[in-house]
């Protein structure tokens, strides 16, 4: 197992998100298997798993969605791991997600959507939020008349894009990405890719993504972490993903149907 | 005892109770006799206990969702109470369910009014007690049949469509979208549709009242020849003002239940299409016998 450059654990001193032996069961069924895992301020972190190896969970967890059985996960060195009400709220404030079929609420129109963090979590004045709102899509290349359309009138990649512009509004400080590129267009894709490195960099934000589409892990990410059967059998910047010399990653990087990785029946 | 570990990982806890071996009298005739470790037949034994593992299956089943409810309904309670308050949502929701479910609860409430009257008159008729058919009519409608036939129309209508919205945002990740944008789910969708659902149905059954009065009205002035003027006249004479009340006290419980099972059913659904269909059914039974059942109990209370 390759561990993250030391220089860069050293530059700073604390971690922006800083998992420590996150265990998950579901009943019987071992879904995290103490997960050890340090983000670096401003750093995107990508990772990589098939499909029912935990990544959802793992992402839930950080967000306080699911509280998990056991280990540590700290927020700027702050324990959020079973902390609720306000405080959660607050620690909420920080962060920023784009979710896979991009969860647009689909009784508001576009501008609204965007603008929800603001008017509901901030209490912005409507008229000041929708200005920020138009911004916003304006950042995701999406015009203003699109502001007034509803969610069901756009198509999947637009969806995606107002989801990244929703998730960017509040300008958090760590973004989650579920499977940004899953459904759309190879093209689209690569549209939404780019838009989520430029997003991310124009906020400074700490990203942490999951993905199985390996073009988009390599574009994104600074560093990749592969995910199997709870646990993370791989750490390491995206420079050394095709030489990682692990069995299981160059599986999963090249996408053959051999070798160690057996299909997953259930999705826990 | 195979058949035993067939169900679910917690139907082995049952097994520790098997232990003190005590064979039940009719497993002890001769031709059974008891096997080397004492535990008596195998056969009859597993089907005793598969049927005590399913009473407790049931129950433990029950419990838990009796306990699930109780909790959902305490945090939604609590979340009414603590600011923010999403005044602009509760102002939709009674839009929805107090003036778009007008038209149903008014047809319901004057053809119910209607048939009141033609039937009481031919049960009436036949002992001379016509004079009575007003104040059956309006004692029926306001203490009974009003609260209870709009909230089972209310139910079907609003309940079902709670619980559909609910589960669809829930099945795609939409309360979970709500989270990240630091919004409380139950302030932003649960707290809303319980306070409309417990003010609007007071005042939907009140319309429902009139209506229903005015329906037994039409039926008896204009089929079977009541004088008007006196016709009215009975139906204030022997009205009370709790009998008003009674009813939209009910109706208050009504609206609640039927918020908080659409609510409930729609914000815990899971697993897709299928899920939300689940939900949407459970809201309206659970709901519409959750009515008749607190029906039987507030008339009883308000009877005593």
């Amino acid at each position: 197992m390759t561990m993250a450059p030391l220089e860069l654990t050293q530059e700073m001193d604390v971690p922006k998100i800083a998992l420590k032996g996150v265990k998950k069961f579901f009943g019987p069924k071992v879904v995290l298997d103490g997960i050890d895992l340090d983000v670096q301020r401003g750093e995107s972190i990508v990772i990589i798993g098939g499909s029912g190896t935990g990544k959802s969970v793992l992402l839930k967890s950080i967000l306080g969605i699911i509280q998990p059985d056991a280990g540590t996960i700290r927020i700027d060195g702050q324990d959020t791991t079973h902390i609720g009400g306000r405080e959660r709220e607050r620690a909420m404030a920080k962060f920023g997600m784009l979710f896979q079929g991009a969860a647009l609420f689909d009784s508001l129109p576009v501008w609204e959507n965007v603008a929800f963090g603001l008017i509901q979590g901030q209490r912005m004045a409507r008229g000041e939020a929708k200005e920020r709102a138009v911004a916003t899509l304006g950042a995701v290349g999406l015009g203003p008349d699109v502001a007034n359309l509803f969610p069901s009138e756009l198509s999947g990649g637009m969806q995606k894009r107002v989801g990244l512009a929703r998730a960017i509004c509040t300008r958090p400080e760590i973004i989650f990405f579920d499977e940004p590129t899953t459904g759309l267009d190879p093209i689209m894709a690569d549209v939404i890719n780019d838009l989520i490195v430029k997003c991310v960099k124009d906020l400074g934000a700490t990203a942490l993504s999951i993905t199985h589409d390996m073009a988009s892990a390599r574009k994104i990410a600074d560093r990749i972490a592969m995910l199997y059967k709870g646990r993370l059998i791989w750490v390491g910047p995206v420079s050394a993903i095709d030489d990682s010399g692990n069995p299981y990653v160059d599986q999963f990087i090249h996408g053959r149907a051999e070798g160690p990785i057996q299909m997953q029946i259930r999705a826990f | 005892m195979q058949r035993l570990h067939a169900g679910p990982a917690w139907v082995h806890c049952d097994t520790p109770y098997m232990a003190p071996p005590r064979p039940s009298p009719s497993t002890l005739t001769e031709d059974t006799p008891l096997s080397s470790d004492g535990l008596g037949s195998g056969k009859e034994k597993a089907k005793f206990m598969n049927f005590l593992s399913a009473i407790g299956r049931a129950t433990l089943t029950f419990m838990e969702a009796a306990g699930h409810l109780a909790l959902f309904t305490f945090t939604a309670l609590a979340h009414c109470l603590r600011p923010p308050f999403y005044f602009r949502h509760i102002g939709r929701q009674m839009v929805e369910i107090g003036f778009y479910s007008l038209p149903v609860v008014g047809l319901t409430a004057v053809f119910t009014g209607m048939v009141l009257a033609l039937q009481s008159y031919s049960g009436f008729s036949r002992f001379s007690a016509e004079s009575a058919i007003a104040t059956v009519v309006v004692l029926s409608i306001t203490r009974e049949l009003g609260p209870v036939l709009a909230g089972l129309m209310v139910a079907g209508r609003i309940g079902a469509a709670m619980a559909a919205e609910l589960g669809t945002m829930r099945v795609t990740e939409q309360v979970d979208a709500l989270t990240t944008l630091s919004t409380n789910p139950y302030k932003y969708l649960v707290v809303p549709r319980l306070i409309a659902g417990t003010t609007m149905l007071p005042i939907l059954v009140l319309v429902a009242d009139i209506i229903g009065v005015f329906g037994g009205y039409l039926v008896a002035v204009y089929r079977l020849g009541f004088n008007a003027s006196s016709y009215i006249n009975n139906t204030w004479q022997y009205l009370e003002f709790m009998d008003v009340v009674s009813g939209l006290v009910k109706a208050a419980c009504f609206g609640f239940v039927i918020s908080l099972m659409g609510c409930y059913h729609g914000y815990n659904s899971r697993g897709g299409a299928q899920g939300v269909g689940a939900a949407t059914t459970n809201a309206v039974v659970s709901a519409s016998i959750l009515i008749l059942v607190l029906n039987y109990l507030l008339t009883g209370i308000f009877f005593s």
